[in-house]
């Protein structure tokens, strides 16, 4: 977990206060590039309606990525398929397993070889895109992120976060 | 060996080799002499779009060894009209026939027919996917025309949207072909496909005349612009016709030039270049009959 920061407030004095503030349970997304945190929520399925308590960062200051984006989940813990929608959009993310305040599981998302029911086919004539009954399914390719469709052989590089299901 | 025939890219060389050489095998039976290597046994031919030469030549190469066919009629009045999949026409087939040919208008068609048939697949186009038999036939045709080792070949015609260049030009990588890719600039190979052909080292140049190339090849390979595959009627228009292969243009040509074309042809090569020494094409169709033998004796597990 990172440690809240000390901000200055206008007018000179400094004041404690919380960017985001700490979590009893549930997951810590971090590392997401700058930008993509509403598309993380959109994996996890979080929009208006969501009852969970959702803190999200965005563009903070980051020495890796510059800015980075950082979504705080209370009351839930990742499951795998989650976790491999994000990687798609967020490849450096780390994913914070929190229990009574505590780290108690730490990783790195790692891209799947193959991604089954997660994005849809950008080609209009691939069969996963009729009424077959049939998920989608892609290969894999990590460095750059590529996914090859299994039927038509499309890829998709760019915009992946558009053709998420 | 039973399996499925969808793409190219799941052979081996050592695989594509070993049809071939079988395919050499077959040719007698192809050109009358009699067999019941697949007798008793029943093919199914599923057409979803129309086809001439792929369906007769399939149906040929059954009935010549011996074997039935039993196909779907025309499409618009089959189970397909009443709102079925293919992936459930696929399982009911599955249970009359020992093997299916099949031509859909969708990409990826004949692999998702696969992941649900318990009889083998053998892909006869998807759309503006793979066609895996008429690249097999193509390599045939070079192989008994020319020469399959240190080969120079041209591809000409749309190699944007054209199935069977795609399928060949892969193949062809297999065998450490010098490719040229000849089109319109709008009709140029797509990139990915360049991409993963250099990943299997192919040697590939580009240009958008025949003329630069025609004295240094062994090979022509020749295709239709087709309409059906422009999204724009427009775009069609601008390149129909682009390509013409005359008896002029082959004055300089090298001697052993062959000329193929998956056919069915429109203008792209002149009738009278039919009678020279250089056209191959019509013995490129008889050679789907072999090919194809071969495939359906391996699909069921005869040879």
């Amino acid at each position: 977990m990172k440690k809240e920061e000390v901000e200055k407030k206008p007018g000179g004095s400094l004041k404690k206060e919380m960017r985001v503030r700490p979590i009893g349970q549930g997951t810590v997304i971090d590392h997401i590039r700058g930008g993509q945190a509403l598309n993380v929520l959109k994996i996890l399925g979080i929009y208006g309606t969501t009852e969970a308590v959702v803190s999200v960062a965005m563009n903070v200051p980051s020495k890796v990525l510059v800015f980075k984006d950082i979504v705080k989940v209370e009351g839930r813990e990742l499951e795998q398929k989650e976790v491999d929608r994000i990687s798609l959009i967020a490849p450096d993310a780390t994913i914070n397993i929190i229990r009574d305040f505590e780290v108690i599981e730490k990783y790195r998302v790692d891209l799947p070889e193959r991604i089954d029911g997660v994005v849809k086919c950008n080609n209009p004539n691939c069969i996963s895109n009729t009424h077959e009954p049939v998920i989608s399914k892609f290969m894999v390719n990590k460095k750059p992120v590529e996914l090859r469709c299994v039927y038509c052989d499309h890829v998709i590089s760019e915009g992946i976060a558009e053709h998420l299901i | 060996m039973s399996r499925h025939i969808i793409s190219m890219k799941d052979f081996s060389r050592d695989e594509i080799d070993f049809i071939l050489n079988r395919a050499r095998e077959f040719e007698p039976i192809a050109r009358g002499n009699k067999s019941s290597l697949l007798s008793g046994k029943i093919l199914a031919t599923l057409f979803y779009e129309p086809s001439t030469r792929t369906r007769l030549s399939f149906e040929t190469a059954m009935k010549r060894l011996g074997g039935d066919v039993i196909d779907l009629g025309p499409v618009e009045s089959s189970s397909v009209a009443k709102g079925e999949t293919l992936a459930d026409t696929i399982r009911v087939i599955g249970n009359y026939a020992d093997a299916i040919v099949l031509r859909h208008p969708r990409e990826g068609a004949a692999r998702m027919a696969a992941e649900y048939s318990n009889i083998p697949i053998i892909n006869a186009g998807d759309g503006a996917g793979h066609h895996p038999t008429q690249t097999l036939l193509d390599l045939y045709t070079i192989m008994r025309e020319s020469s399959l080792s240190d080969m120079r070949i041209a591809l000409v015609g749309d190699l944007k949207y054209g199935r069977t260049v795609h399928s060949l030009a892969y193949a062809l990588s297999l065998y450490h072909a010098d490719m040229t890719l000849i089109s319109p600039k709008q009709l140029q190979m797509p990139d990915v496909i360049k991409k993963d052909l250099k990943k299997q080292g192919a040697r590939i140049s580009e240009t958008t005349n025949i003329e630069d190339v025609i004295g240094d090849i062994d090979v022509l390979y020749v295709t239709r612009i087709q309409k059906e595959r422009f999204p724009d009627p427009a775009e069609y228009q601008k390149v129909a016709g682009i390509y013409r292969v005359t008896e002029e243009l082959l004055g300089k040509a090298r001697d052993n030039l062959i000329i193929m074309h998956p056919m069915p042809r429109v203008d792209e090569i002149d009738p009278s270049v039919d009678t020279t020494k250089y056209a191959r094409y019509f013995q490129q169709s008889f050679y789907g009959v072999p090919v194809r033998m071969t495939l359906l004796a391996m699909a069921m597990e005869v040879i």
